[in-house]
């Protein structure tokens, strides 16, 4: 039995039914691997050794009845700023080059539990900094779609191998659209939780407030299975809430009849490509189609969310990244003299370009007598966008929406302006400020047959309204669109 | 045009702040980026926001108390695995005390 193009629930559906086992399972996924990612160059490491003896042991678990969960025994991808305990995480950045966990992360933990392999770490931008993944300091990862082009970030690796069809899911996280943009650029399905639903614990920090480590998967029946399984109270994470449910698998079978959708009309207005624009509104007729009321409404403040953003994420990122010295982990300067020469060398040798950039300003505008003109400010701004949401979800059960102004760029472009760059993260940026949920999805190719993605935003906790909305427009896409993962 | 000027003396004391060691192209470029940056951002001041709490937390976030019990080992050993340099039981660093 082949489980190529099978997605997760499928695969371990395979394996209980005793179709094949999680040992070959494993061993196919080795085999795409070797073959497509010497193109695609989405993973950083890949532990055979500790994947194979793993298989060996889920197999036996799902044989003694131990294992009946649905990822028992699918192997996936872990983006490598989450801690593997043993297998190198490295945040893309040479000042982690060697950094062996000697923990997982909860959301690993969790996934461990239920029977799932981890295969490896996949690239991404240094330290989630980026929205391309060029700013890995180990490999440019390539867009399976067209191998000229980025796969978006930055959680770009994730995206990459689950579209390419190495693993059938993976794990991103998503700071200000790392998990959603990457998945819109490469076609696959990813959600950014609600804050404080997966726990942080093993989550090496870009900005605390805003991250979020959420599932990228083929569809999105996978997607809230994953979810599912890595949420969790975790009393490692201060900020972890206690949630009253975490079932998200039973939105799959709900429909969008009489739900309320507001689309942003700022978000259609302008520097959004034509092809991207047409996609969200193929999107809203389908839901309006099967029975939502969908309407265009102002959302306030739309043009804001980036500059606070870079403020309250550089700020938080210079106060995380402060534990990166050389004394307890990672990269040391090789020729220092004192204590701070080495500090200061250690750093300036181990992080790259982007990363330096944002922990400079960070550290400017929580610098006395810039911190009220910018820190606070942005966290004021940070209020009112929450707000403006607050606002939207008393009329709206869903908020639909493109995921990034364009399809995927061409290597090498986006680094020459960071400005330009942050541009990328308009629609996805606001949703981590308010610390909402959102699904991406493929809605569409364009002309050069890229794939295009549309965003539906919950309220607070309430993830199952857009995994119900989700899975209902990929229903009714799946007769005309279906999705080639075997491209490479 | 920019209407933010960085001086040597902010990207030296932000330097300091930051640990980086900046060669004299890199703070150039430093100070044109931030230059950059600080006016992007500057259209937050478009928004009055004098009577706005600032907000740091999106939910309302308690202390959680639990009893001081000990649950693991010290992890001694795990904990000094990814040193760069160690010296008996500890992390081996530069000399920081004169005499």
């Amino acid at each position: 039995m082949s489980i190529k193009n099978k997605t997760a629930v499928e695969i371990s559906k395979m394996i209980k039914d005793r179709q094949i086992s999680a040992v070959e399972v494993l061993e196919q996924t080795i085999q795409q691997i070797k073959e497509k990612d010497e193109k695609v160059k989405g993973f950083i490491t890949v532990d055979e050794d500790e994947a194979r003896k793993q298989a060996q042991i889920i197999q036996k678990g799902i044989e003694k009845g131990e294992l009946t969960g649905p990822l028992a025994g699918v192997p996936i991808a872990i983006k490598d700023n989450i801690d593997t305990k043993g297998i190198k995480t490295t945040c893309a950045s040479k000042i982690l080059y060697n950094f062996v966990p000697t923990f997982d992360a909860t959301a690993v933990k969790n996934l461990k539990e239920a029977g799932a392999i981890i295969v490896g770490k996949t690239n991404m931008d240094e330290f989630a900094m980026g929205s391309t993944s060029e700013t890995s300091a180990f490999a440019t990862t390539r867009n399976p779609w067209d191998l000229t082009k980025v796969p978006g970030g930055s959680s770009g690796g994730t995206c990459a191998v689950v579209a390419s069809g190495q693993v059938s899911c993976g794990l991103g996280s998503d700071t200000g659209g790392s998990i959603r943009q990457p998945s819109s650029y490469c076609g696959v399905t990813g959600i950014k939780p609600t804050y404080g639903t997966v726990s942080r614990y093993g989550l090496i920090a870009y900005g605390s407030s805003l991250d979020q480590i959420g599932p990228v998967a083929r569809n999105v029946a996978d997607c809230a299975t994953i979810l599912e399984t890595i949420s969790s109270y975790d009393r490692f994470d201060s900020t972890s809430m206690k949630r009253d449910k975490y079932d998200f698998t039973s939105a799959l079978d709900k429909d969008v009849k009489g739900m309320r959708i507001g689309i942003p009309k700022e978000y259609l207005e302008k520097g959004i490509d034509d092809e991207v624009k047409e996609a969200v509104l193929k999107a809203a007729q389908i839901m309006k189609d099967k029975g939502a009321k969908v309407e265009e409404f102002s959302l306030d403040l739309v043009d804001y969310a980036i500059p606070a953003y870079y403020i309250i994420a550089c700020a938080e990122a210079s106060s995380n990244l402060a534990r990166f010295d050389g004394v307890k982990y990672g990269y040391r300067s090789k020729e220092y003299e004192g204590l701070h020469e080495m500090y200061k060398k250690s750093r300036s040798e181990g992080f790259g370009d982007e990363v330096k950039r944002r922990i400079m300003l960070g550290s400017f505008v929580l610098s006395s007598g810039y911190y009220d003109a910018y820190y606070l400010k942005a966290l004021k701004v940070k209020r009112l966008i929450k707000e403006a949401y607050d606002k939207a979800f008393e009329k709206y059960d869903l908020i639909l929406g493109p995921v990034a102004p364009t399809t995927a760029p061409t290597i090498g472009e986006s680094l020459k302006d960071p400005l330009k760059m942050y541009l990328s993260d308009i629609y996805t940026i606001s949703v981590n400020l308010a610390g909402l949920p959102a699904i991406s999805l493929p809605c569409a190719l364009d002309k050069n047959k890229m794939p295009i993605g549309v965003q539906f935003i919950a309220n607070c906790f309430e993830e199952n309204k857009m995994i119900a909305a989700g899975q209902t427009l990929e229903k009714e896409l799946a007769e005309n669109f279906v999705l080639d993962f075997s491209l490479v | 045009m920019s209407a933010h000027k960085i001086t040597d003396e902010v990207i030296e004391y932000v330097g300091i702040l930051a640990k980086l060691d900046l060669n004299d192209e890199q703070k150039e470029k430093a100070k044109k980026d931030m230059e950059e940056m600080l006016e992007y951002v500057d259209k937050l001041n478009e928004l009055d926001t004098s009577d706005i709490e600032p907000m740091t937390h999106i939910f309302p976030i308690e202390n959680v108390f639990r009893e001081d019990e000990v649950t693991n080992s010290d992890g001694k050993e795990a904990t000094l695995l990814n040193a760069p340099e160690k010296k008996d039981d500890g992390f081996k660093v530069p000399k920081t005390i004169e005499g």
